[in-house]
């Protein structure tokens, strides 16, 4: 290996990790072993109160509430590659917090400038959500036409809500102005919530297409962050896979010898080895505001989604029988990779995107066989 | 990396490839340590970390440098070298390296047999001792380039009477010798890359054996693990093997249709994904930390580049049913891409159990001595 020449493609900016980035891994990692083992959150899917808000506070007392934010807007000063990493290990974890939501509403302040609100939920001090359904896929604009606004993400607990009224502008309103009413989940680790709220009700943030592009911008970001976490999913799901065709034995041999089986897993490594490449280039491309974001963004949810699921169903799969009970996790991880499959956008919507993006458009009219 | 690109500068300086004889300016570029920078000083290189071969490898590109037909010397830089650095002594590093790199002899690889495909290990080509010498008799099967090849690397039995991967020996031979025939075999492209090569009581001097007699498995493990990457400096555009298809796209607005636009997007998507995947391998390996992702590089590359050929022809529809058109072509051949070089199956095997840890195969063969094997 030593001996060949590998020529590294500078328009490729650097994919691999920093060391800072290992050790705010690790730090997380330490963190949700301790605090969300799965027991733990299983455990949480059958309680009254779905997220953990200690463990979401003690996240934000490392930094992680406000990553991408510099210090001096009440932030952590880092990017949202490190943000991209707490993903990630939220997602090996399917740790229940509002990490995705609340990301969303500071990337869509951080757009818009503001100083007046981002500095406390840089800091952690408050809770936000960006309150455009969970499925919504950057570039579309849904807006709140009559003031309902069903499915969205992580704001059960949020005291604050970013929402995109009638007219187009988005509003900032406290949690004490809106009616919530939680929904149950098929991803029961993120609980949504239906919104209702009073026309005019709140404060004006911004309107017209400083609105939208911030709207959008914080899609693409919720894209780029749950492409990492998809990671997690994948990644965490594969390794108890292999560590299950490791011990069950059956016909007197560990099944992992059955070529079936072994196939199976080194096929979705392959998958996992390049949708973690993908991931990892749209967090870059969003820590460094690339111009090719758009195009990164949609690209790891085109890729991850699908291989993010597919590693969940195969983990069911493949543990037979006890992969269908409650009591394994694997259905932890098969729900909320199922649902953050569909989750802004999905991976049709993200290749149309592309289509756009890259100039390779459809059929103009039907091309009926002559 | 400025000294680096210095030196490349002097170098074009003192030899105008536009002046300078093909072969002679590629003797001065490996003599100059510029060929492969991380070989070691003397055989090519500067002992330097593998990182910047790209940019020296575009600046000779830029200058108009004749380069060492890496098409002809696949065998011989991605196999034949890094196995010769390893395993070779000093003579035989000087003899063979030079005209290697500079594409002036041309390497083939006989290894795979009638009988021993996916199980190399079970070859019966025989050596025997004979004084300074081995006598070498079998048959070797599928051997790319061996009508071209002045060298070969191959590996023979040395001892029957032991289990099958410890009677291995690794030899270089000389395709010019006397008992070396080679026939050409037909591919279903109608062209013949590959050919039959019979060995009839051939000799073989003993200083061109590579490692220890016994120790032909582990040599030839070398070979096998070496990744073949291209030399050069072209970087692989954005959608990488899909362009030209992506041209015809753009260019033919009549041959679009609903489902064969997701079928493209979804392809555009994976060849992207296994790009970016491939820079953050070679980013690994520059930084000094190989992964396994390596073994995951040529499987996905199979697999992508069949899809991608086979979408090519529906696109382009009743053009695609001439043959002269080179997408029936890049087609066919891309069902070679999941059998050599290493099938796909064996490759997810090497993936499931040096990667991921999970169980070998169950073994009948492994401490039976050769000459007991069905065969
Ligand atoms: C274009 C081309 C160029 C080549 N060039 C060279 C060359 O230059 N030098 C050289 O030495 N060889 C060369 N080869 C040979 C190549 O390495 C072999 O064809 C390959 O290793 C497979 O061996 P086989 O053909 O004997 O198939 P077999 O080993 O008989 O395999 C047949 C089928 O069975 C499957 N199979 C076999 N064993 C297993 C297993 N344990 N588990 C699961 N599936 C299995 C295989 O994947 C394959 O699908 C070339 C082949 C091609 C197509």
């Amino acid at each position: 290996m030593s001996q060949q020449t590998v020529p590294v493609d500078p328009a490729i900016p650097d994919l691999l990790e920093s060391d800072v980035e290992r050790d705010l891994r690790a730090t997380v990692r330490n963190l949700l072993d301790k605090r969300a083992a799965w027991p733990d959150v299983l455990a949480r899917t059958e309680s009254d109160e779905l997220v953990d808000t200690a463990l979401w506070a003690a996240l934000c007392e490392i930094g992680c509430a406000g990553l991408a934010v510099p210090v001096e807007a009440g932030g952590a000063g880092a990017s949202w590659a490190e943000a991209a990493v707490v993903a990630e290990e939220l997602g090996r974890a399917v740790a229940p917090v509002p990490f995705l939501g609340h990301a969303m509403a500071v990337a869509a302040l951080s757009h818009l400038g503001d100083t007046e609100l981002l500095p406390a939920l840089a800091a952690g001090e408050r809770s936000g959500a960006l309150a455009v359904p969970f499925a919504t896929a950057p570039g579309q604009f849904p807006r709140s036409l009559d003031g309902t606004v069903l499915g969205i993400a992580d704001a059960v607990t949020a005291e604050v809500l970013l929402v995109l009224d009638a007219a187009g502008s988005l509003r900032v309103l406290e949690a004490t102005e809106v009616e919530r009413t939680p929904v149950v989940s098929l991803d029961m680790t993120r609980p949504l919530t239906d919104l209702r709220v009073e026309p005019g009700a709140g404060r004006l943030l911004a309107d017209g297409p400083a609105a939208a592009a911030a709207v959008e911008h914080a899609l693409r970001i919720g894209a780029v962050l749950l492409a990492a976490e998809q990671i997690g999913v994948a990644g965490r799901v594969l390794e108890m896979t292999v560590e299950y065709l490791n011990t069950r034995r059956q016909f007197a041999r560990l099944i992992g010898s059955y070529q079936g089986l072994k196939h199976r897993v080194a096929d979705l490594w392959v998958a996992l080895t390049q949708a973690r490449a993908v991931a990892r280039y749209a967090a870059v491309c969003a820590a460094t505001d690339a111009s090719d974001l758009p195009v990164a963004a949609a690209l790891a949810q085109a890729r991850c989604s699908p291989v993010a699921q597919h590693a969940a169903e195969e983990c069911v799969q493949l543990h037979g029988g006890i992969g269908f009970t409650w009591e394994h996790p694997a259905h932890l991880y098969l729900k909320r990779a199922v649902s953050a499959g569909i989750a802004l956008g999905g991976p049709d919507r993200h290749r149309a995107a592309l289509a756009d993006l890259l100039d390779l458009p459809g059929p103009t009219d039907p091309a009926p066989m002559r | 990396m400025s000294d680096l690109t210095e030196r490349v500068a002097e170098f074009l300086a003192a030899h105008d490839p536009t002046t300078t004889d093909r072969w002679e300016f590629l003797r001065a570029r490996f003599d100059a340590g510029l060929a492969r920078i991380n070989w070691p000083v003397g055989l090519g290189g500067l002992g330097l970390d593998p990182g910047e071969q790209g940019a020296v490898d575009a600046a000779f590109v830029a200058a108009g440098a004749p380069d060492n037909r890496p098409a002809l010397g696949v065998i011989g830089l991605g196999m034949a070298a890094p196995t010769i650095l390893r395993h070779g002594d000093e003579d035989q590093k000087r003899r063979w390296m030079r005209p290697l790199w500079t594409g002036e002899e041309i390497w083939c690889q006989l290894f795979s047999e009638p009988g021993s495909g996916s199980d190399l290990a079970s070859l019966s080509t025989r050596a025997v001792p004979d004084g300074d010498e081995w006598v070498v008799n079998g048959q070797k099967v599928w051997t790319s380039l061996a009508h071209l090849a002045r060298w070969a690397i191959l590996v023979t039995r040395t001892d029957p009477a032991v289990p099958k991967h410890q009677g291995l020996t690794y030899f270089v031979l000389d395709m010019t010798a006397p008992g070396v025939e080679v026939r050409p075999l037909r591919q279903l492209t109608g062209e013949s890359e590959f050919n039959e090569v019979f060995l009839t009581d051939v000799r073989i001097p003993d200083s061109q054996r590579l490692g220890a007699v016994g120790e032909g498995w582990a040599v030839s493990q070398t070979t096998l693990m070496s990744e073949r990457v291209s030399i050069g400096g072209g970087r692989i555009p954005r959608g990488g093997m899909l362009e030209p298809l992506i041209r015809t796209w753009r260019d033919r607005p009549e041959l679009r249709t609903a489902g064969l636009h997701d079928q493209l997007l979804e392809l555009w998507v994976e060849a992207e994904s296994a790009r970016l995947a491939s820079t953050r391998l070679k980013q690994q390996i520059a930084a000094g930390r190989p992964g396994p992702e390596g073994s995951a590089a040529k499987l996905a590359y199979a697999d992508l580049n069949q899809r991608i050929t086979a979408l090519e022809l529906q696109v382009l529809a009743g053009d695609g049913l001439r043959y002269e058109d080179s997408a029936g072509h890049r087609y066919l051949r891309a069902r070679a891409n999941s059998i050599e070089g290493g099938t796909s199956e064996i490759l997810r095997n090497i993936v499931a159990e040096r990667v991921l840890g999970l169980p070998g195969e169950i073994r009948t063969d492994k401490d039976v001595p050769w000459k007991d094997l069905p065969r």
